[in-house]
């Protein structure tokens, strides 16, 4: 009787399914994965130790390339940090951009991450196809705004750098009116979706306890049946003040996490609606210094990335620049979990769950 | 709104359980000694009231003469929040005792600590680099790791890890 | 939920790192930290550029025939060039973008992102290159077959772009492997992206007659 031993495989750095440079080894036997390491690293740019030689206003810019897929909660959260460190205070109008900034934002991620959650699974592009067309839309509104598609330097501390054109409101509620029936399309095609069930119900089960100890926020967390959202947990920006649900998995499988995603689209449209109604005029950005010292000391300021809670830890001296710029990364932390969820499972299901965990190099690096 | 406990108030609670571990209580954090640090963050995690399950992020930062270690904690029971903190005294070999039997989620981001800064983690099963390759020279992140040319390769640097 | 065995086997896997149940991967990592080491080393110069390449004699009179044989080769070659799937950074998001619906990289041929590298002709690094991911850039870049072209999207890949003061990321890729293309732009709009493919289109035809290889490095 021949016994199969297990072998070592490498799912190298430049693979099709690994979303950027995550490298796996892999130890299979015949198709079921018996132990997984993930080898991270290939993306490192050592962007903290490059903000320690920036200005608080030229750590904007580079924070922008961490999490690429939604740079405005990028931006956001760092703003949010600095203003924390050293006391900025931000006018109402400039707040409620925000909101309307970064939940704009979490549904062109949500879309991207989606799109390349089906493309794991083998539907081989068309959903991308169809995700990535409404986020060209919204990455048209942000162009329009700020001029960037991808890497925007929109939100900084003390506001907004730009108000928003006159032609925004009415392009904005074209597409929000627009969306919703193209997400039901969506919806209707993959959500009971034979192939669909069969390869993330069950697959990737993460256990509620596991999630909170392993220390993954965001669809991740919220998949596994923990209702953490720090928009409603501990609102910044006014989300207090926005009345929408946090959607919340049962199983904590990949089929959880892409429900949480989707119906967290659809409660987006329900906050920019309720934020273009209440967005007050006024300065869009408060009177700050290009170059200013915040007095010594530390802060901590973290949002709800559409990856999860993306903090930053920032330690002051006194100068102009950060003494420590840390950024907590959501994708970095979530991939604690990769090990309990991968082992036991076959090889092609490998790919669904790193698509499902939704982690993006450039932050998982940094 | 997420309850942050002051450095008083955390430093109260802790002084219960561990009378001589906290060195000084500052505005929203505590620093205790770091040999006590993973005994504090099991009852930290466990007592029913504080209940601390959540870890959401531990990094050091060098202050030239020490490292100082943070660790960010958060309940999702009780929704609130502290700041821990434990000092790692000179350059050449600071350590810290490992949470990651506390919370499974510090696994990761210890070894960035120990990659980038060269804080050892104690008791940490797999500390190895993670953002730079095995036989670096060096710890980026330290204030002393100057800008080496790659084209000679010259570091001017503390030695490498042992 | 978590029951005894569970905790057990989760204290079983707290206990050893993964994978050294099965294998010690310290060897392995060992030796990726020495090739990183000797290609940090060896890249002090970038490759120049090596032009279009050269011509067959002038004068021959095969040359008509070859003239026009070339010419259905070279129209061949750019107008169905096959990407290998390289994405590194932000500006791999670009790209995608640029394959998809809207932008159409399709209209240019080079739709078919290619997992392997043997079956593409062209490798966009768009994105930094970092050194320890410098090995794996030169060994995919090896794997291709000729003719094979090498387009650096992004600031990043071109000189480092805002990394180039880091220690940890290739002030430009072309340090790694010969560049034909250079887009700047952080990252670069799919427009600007599909303008410098069609810079690449422009270089191919002009570039060396049938029967010569386009490297000699």
């Amino acid at each position: 009787m021949v016994q199969p031993s297990p072998f070592v495989v490498n799912m190298g750095p430049q693979h099709p399914s690994t979303h950027g440079v995550l490298r796996l080894r892999l130890v299979l036997d015949g198709e079921s994965v018996l132990d997984i390491e993930a080898v991270l690293g290939y993306l490192h740019s050592s962007k903290e130790k490059l903000q320690e030689t920036h200005t608080y206003l030229q750590t904007i810019p580079v924070t922008d390339r961490m999490d690429y897929l939604s740079s405005m909660t990028n931006n956001l959260g760092c703003a949010l940090a600095i203003e924390k460190l050293a006391g900025i205070p931000v006018p109402d109008r400039a707040t409620y951009i925000r909101v309307i900034m970064s939940e704009l934002q979490r549904i062109a991620s949500h879309c991207a991450a989606l799109g390349f959650f089906f493309n794991d699974m083998g539907a081989w592009h068309s959903p991308l196809m169809y995700f990535l067309q409404q986020r060209e839309k919204v990455l048209d509104i942000f162009e329009m705004v700020c001029g960037a598609r991808l890497t925007y330097n929109y939100i900084r501390p003390g506001g907004v750098s730009q108000d928003l054109p006159p032609e925004f409101y009415p392009v904005v509620t074209k597409f929000l009116d627009e969306l919703p029936r193209t997400l039901d399309e969506m919806e209707q095609y993959l959500w009971d979706n034979e192939i669909v069930r069969s390869r993330t119900v069950n697959i990737g089960v993460l256990p509620r306890e596991l999630a909170i100890n392993s220390s993954v926020t965001g669809p991740v967390l919220r998949g596994s049946g923990v209702k953490w959202d720090i928009r409603k947990a501990d609102p910044y920006c006014f989300f207090d003040r926005f009345d929408f649900n946090v959607p919340v998995g049962e199983k904590g499988d990949c089929f959880d996490r892409f429900m949480v995603r989707l119906y967290e689209l659809r409660e987006s449209i329900k906050i920019l609606r309720q934020a273009m109604e209440q967005l007050p005029p006024g300065p869009w950005r408060s009177e700050v210094p290009v170059i200013f010292r915040p007095q010594a000391g530390d802060a901590y300021g973290h949002i709800e990335s559409p990856r999860g809670e993306l903090g930053y830890y920032l330690v002051s001296d006194g100068s102009v620049s950060p003494w420590r710029f840390h950024v907590r990364a959501p994708s970095f932390i979530n991939l604690t979990a990769l090990r309990e969820m991968v082992i036991g499972h076959k090889l092609a299901d490998v790919a669904v769950i790193v698509g499902s965990l939704d982690v993006v190099m450039g932050e998982v690096d940094r | 709104m997420t309850r942050s406990f002051t450095g008083d108030e955390f430093a109260a609670a802790i002084r219960r359980s561990f009378p001589g571990a906290v060195i000084q209580s500052e505005r929203d954090a505590v620093v205790v000694q770091r040999e006590a640090v993973r005994d504090i963050c099991f009852y930290l995690r466990d007592n029913p009231e504080l209940q601390f399950d959540f870890l959401s992020s531990v990094t050091a930062t060098d202050y030239v003469d020490y490292f100082e270690v943070v660790y960010h904690l958060f309940s999702i029971a009780h929704n609130h929040s502290a700041v821990l903190k434990a000092w790692a005294e000179g350059r050449t070999n600071p350590w810290v005792p490992s949470v990651v039997a506390v919370w499974k989620g510090a696994d990761l981001q210890e070894r960035e600590m120990w990659d980038l800064l060269g804080v050892r983690c104690e008791g940490h099963p797999n500390l190895k680099r993670i953002m730079m390759w095995e036989g670096y020279p060096g710890h980026p992140l330290r204030k002393d790791f100057l800008e080496f040319d790659h084209r000679t390769f010259q570091a001017a640097l503390q030695p490498t890890e042992s | 939920m978590a029951d005894a065995a569970d905790m057990e086997r989760r204290d079983v896997e707290l206990s050893m790192p993964p994978l050294f149940q099965y294998y010690d991967p310290r060897e392995d990592e060992a030796l990726e930290g020495r090739n990183i080491m000797d290609l940090m080393r060896r890249s002090e110069e970038p490759y120049p550029d090596m032009g279009t390449g050269i011509y067959m004699e002038d004068g021959v009179p095969q040359n008509v025939a070859v003239a026009a044989l070339d010419d259905v080769l070279t129209w061949a070659r750019k107008s169905s060039m096959w990407p290998a799937m390289f994405g590194l950074a932000c500006c791999a998001i670009e790209m995608i973008t640029t394959g998809a619906s809207r932008f159409d990289i399709s209209r240019f041929g080079m739709e078919i992102f290619r997992a392997s590298p043997r079956q593409a002709d062209l490798m966009i690094v768009a994105g930094w290159v970092t050194w320890k991911m410098a090995p794996v850039v030169r060994r995919i870049y090896d794997q291709m077959a000729e003719p094979k072209w090498v387009v650096a999207m992004g600031v990043s890949a071109m000189s480092g772009g805002p990394f180039v003061d880091t220690y940890s990321v290739v002030p430009g890729v072309n340090l790694i492997v010969p560049v034909d293309v250079y887009i700047p732009g952080c990252p670069p709009r799919p427009e600007a992206l599909l303008a410098g493919l069609m810079r690449l289109q422009d270089r191919v035809e002009r570039q060396q007659r049938a029967g010569l290889s386009n490297q000699t490095r």
